[in-house]
C-alpha cells in the first residue's frame, strides 16, 4: 500500500523541544518519518504514513502537537483551496471512502483571525459542496471531522491581519495528549513544592526520554516527585529518591507524592520513594532501570551534598557514641551529617550510573542549567557508552536550562568522554543565585 | 515501602558490594507492621512485565523473614504473555496483593553483612549511612 499524506498541527511553543518529542514518538513506536521538511518556525508539519492507525499512534502521546489530519489540500485562497483538493491524488477515492459516513465540519485560526460568525461557517461550509457527501450532520458523534484551518501572518501592531495567508483542509485522525497540561498542572496538585517542574516540559521530558508502559523508571532526585508523576502518567512504575526526607515525605497522608498519584488515579504506577543519597545507592546493582529522568541539585538554591564528613577528624571515634544503651547511629532519629559535592563530580556519577543500569537503547535525561554569558563555555557531560541525542535548550534572561538526552550504546560505542573533568563554571552560584531568590 | 522495593534493595555500604549478603535485606518480622491498599488496582500485563525483574529466591527470603512461608518456590512463568488463562489470573492476582498491595508501613531491615540497621518510618525507608560507613 502506498503511502497517505498527513498534516500535524502543533503548536509554537517550546519549539527546541519539538522536533525531539516528535522523533523520540516516532522511534518508539517504529514509524519511519521523513523530518526533511519539517520547520521549527512553522505549526504545520506535512508529511507521509501508511495509515490512520500509525498517524494515532504516533501523535496520541505527544504534548507539543493539536491534532493530526489526514491531508486534503492547502491553496492560499478558499478558491485555490478547492482547487487543490480537487487535484491531490487520491481525491475521488477519499471523497467516496466516506460519502456516507456522518459527519461535521471544524473551524480552526492559527493566529489570530475573528471569531467566524454562523453565516460566514455556513457559507465556507457550503463551498465544499463539491465532496458530495451523503451522510448526515452530527454534531455530537460525527464519524468524521473535517477541518478547515486558516493561517494568519503575526499581527504587527494594531493591525491584525484580516485575510488569511493560507487555507488547509483535511481529515480529522487523532488527538495529541496536550490536555494531560491541564491535568498535571501544578496549581491543581495536592503535593507541590518550589522544586517541583511544570507539566508541560515534565510531560514532554518523559517523551523524549521515551518512557514506556510497563517498564522502571527512576528518578535519583525526585523532590516532590513531578517527574515521577509524568513518568507514571505515560504507563511506567515510578521509584524515586532523594537525599532529603522532609521533600518525599511531603505534609502528611493527603500532600505528599503518593496522594498526588492518588489524585490522578495512577497509584498502581507508584511504586516507592526512598530517602537515599544517590552517590550511596542502594539499589541492587543488577537491576535494569528502562529509563532515568530527573532534574538534578544544581547549587542554585543551596550547595550540593552527599553523604560524609567534611571534616572526618572532628567525626572520629562518634561511631562509638552510645545513648540510652544504644548505638547514637543506630537510633531511629539519627540525622547522618552530609559532606560539600561538586556539580560535575555528580554529573559524572549520574552518567556512569546510566551506562551501567539502563538496557541498550535505553535513554536517561536529564536538566542542566547554564548561564547566558557568551564568555562563559557550557560544556555538556560525556560519557563513552552514551550517545548524546538531545541538548534542548529553555532560555530565561540571565540564565538557561537545557534537558540533556542520552541513549544507552554500551561498552563497544566508545564515544568521547570528559569525565573527572571540570566542566561548570566555580562561579554560577554566586553569580546567579541572588537572582533567583523571591 | 511496597514489598515489591524489597526485592530491588540492596545495602547502601559501598564495601558491602563485593559480599553476596547485602542483597536482600533481612527483615525483623516482630518489628515490621504491614498493611495491605486495596484500592491499588490490578494490572496484569504491566506485573507480568514487572516480573522479569524480580529475584524469586530474595521474594522468598523476605516473605519468610515477615512470616510467609506458603510461595511457590520457583517463579511463576506465564506460557504466553499475551494470552493469560485463568490460572495465571489467579497466580497474577496473589502476586499483585503481595507485590503491590502490601507494604511495610513501619520496620527495621539489616545487612547481613555489615549488620548495619535501616529504619521504614511511614512507609519510607531511610537508607542514608552515618559518616563512618558513608
Ligand atoms: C532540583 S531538585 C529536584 C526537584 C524535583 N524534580 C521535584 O519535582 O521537586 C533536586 C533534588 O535533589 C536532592 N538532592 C540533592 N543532593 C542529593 C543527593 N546527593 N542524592 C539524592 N538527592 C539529592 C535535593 O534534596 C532536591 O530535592
Ligand atoms: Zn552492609
Amino acid at each position: 500500500m502506498g503511502k497517505k499524506q498527513y498534516l500535524l498541527y502543533m503548536v509554537q511553543i517550546h519549539t527546541n523541544f519539538r522536533l525531539a518529542e516528535l522523533e523520540s514518538l516516532a522511534d518508539l513506536f517504529n514509524l519511519d518519518i521523513d523530518f526533511s521538511k519539517y520547520d521549527a518556525n512553522s505549526p504545520f508539519f506535512f508529511l507521509e504514513l501508511d495509515n490512520d492507525e500509525q498517524a494515532r499512534q504516533w501523535i496520541k502521546r505527544s504534548i507539543l502537537t493539536k491534532a493530526i489530519y489526514e491531508y486534503w489540500g492547502h491553496g492560499q485562497t478558499l478558491d485555490s483551496l478547492h482547487d487543490t483538493i480537487k487535484q491531490t491524488p487520491g481525491f475521488q477515492e477519499r471523497c467516496k471512502q466516506f460519502k456516507n459516513s456522518s459527519f461535521k465540519f471544524e473551524f480552526e485560526n492559527y493566529q489570530g483571525g475573528k471569531k467566524k460568525d454562523m453565516a460566514t461557517k455556513v457559507k465556507q461550509m457550503e463551498s465544499f459542496k463539491y465532496l458530495e457527501f451523503e451522510g448526515k450532520i452530527d454534531l455530537k458523534n460525527p464519524q468524521e471531522i473535517y477541518t478547515l484551518i486558516e493561517e494568519y501572518a503575526p499581527a504587527f501592531g494594531k493591525a491584525a491581519p484580516t485575510v488569511p495567508l493560507s487555507y488547509i483542509f483535511g481529515r480529522f485522525v487523532g488527538s495529541s495528549d496536550r490536555s494531560a497540561m491541564e491535568r498535571y498542572d501544578l496549581k491543581k496538585r495536592p503535593y507541590k513544592g518550589t522544586t517541583s517542574f511544570e507539566a508541560e516540559l515534565s510531560l514532554v521530558s518523559a517523551n523524549i526520554a521515551q518512557v514506556k508502559p510497563g517498564t522502571l523508571m527512576y528518578d535519583p532526585f525526585a523532590g516532590t516527585g513531578s517527574f515521577l508523576t509524568a513518568g507514571g502518567h505515560f504507563g511506567a512504575l515510578v521509584i524515586g529518591s532523594d537525599i532529603d526526607g522532609r521533600m518525599i515525605r511531603g505534609k502528611g497522608a493527603n500532600t505528599d507524592i503518593k496522594s498526588n498519584f492518588r489524585f490522578y488515579q495512577e497509584s498502581e504506577k507508584f511504586l516507592d520513594v526512598l530517602t537515599m543519597d544517590f552517590t550511596h545507592n542502594a539499589l541492587r546493582s543488577n537491576l535494569v532501570l528502562d529509563t532515568i529522568l530527573c532534574d538534578p541539585p544544581y547549587g542554585i538554591r543551596e550547595s550540593i551534598k552527599i553523604l560524609g564528613a567534611r571534616d572526618p577528624e572532628r567525626f572520629a571515634g562518634k561511631e562509638d557514641i552510645v545513648i540510652d544503651g544504644q548505638k547514637a547511629f543506630l537510633r531511629k532519629d539519627y540525622i547522618p551529617t552530609k559532606k560539600p559535592y561538586s556539580l560535575d563530580s555528580l554529573l559524572d556519577d549520574l552518567l556512569r550510573y546510566s551506562a551501567a543500569r539502563l538496557p541498550i537503547g535505553g535513554r536517561l535525561a536529564f536538566w542542566m542549567p547554564t548561564a547566558n554569558d557568551e564568555n562563559v563555555e557550557t560544556i555538556i557531560p560525556l560519557h563513552s557508552n552514551l550517545e548524546l541525542k538531545y541538548n534542548c535548550v529553555q532560555e530565561f534572561n540571565k540564565w538557561s536550562r537545557r534537558l540533556l538526552v542520552y541513549i544507552n550504546r554500551g561498552d563497544s560505542f566508545k564515544g568521547p568522554t570528559n569525565g573527572g573533568q571540570k566542566r561548570s563554571p566555580s562561579n554560577f552560584r554566586e553569580r546567579y543565585f541572588t537572582h533567583f531568590t523571591k | 515501602m511496597k514489598f515489591l522495593t524489597t526485592n530491588f534493595l540492596k545495602c547502601s555500604v559501598q564495601a558491602c558490594d563485593t559480599s553476596n549478603d547485602n542483597f536482600p535485606l533481612s527483615y525483623d518480622g516482630s518489628k515490621c507492621q504491614l498493611e495491605q491498599d486495596e484500592s491499588i488496582e490490578f494490572n496484569p500485563e504491566f506485573l507480568v512485565n514487572i516480573l522479569d525483574r524480580v529475584e524469586w529466591s530474595a521474594i522468598l527470603q523476605v516473605a519468610a523473614d515477615l512470616g510467609n512461608t506458603s510461595l511457590p518456590p520457583n517463579k511463576p512463568i506465564f506460557e504466553d504473555k499475551n494470552s493469560l488463562n485463568e490460572d495465571d489470573m489467579a497466580i497474577l492476582r496473589d502476586l499483585h496483593i503481595l507485590l503491590i498491595q502490601t507494604s511495610i508501613v513501619e520496620g527495621e531491615m539489616k545487612c547481613k553483612n555489615c549488620g548495619h540497621t535501616y529504619y521504614i518510618k511511614n512507609s519510607i525507608p531511610n537508607l542514608l549511612l552515618p559518616p563512618h560507613l558513608a
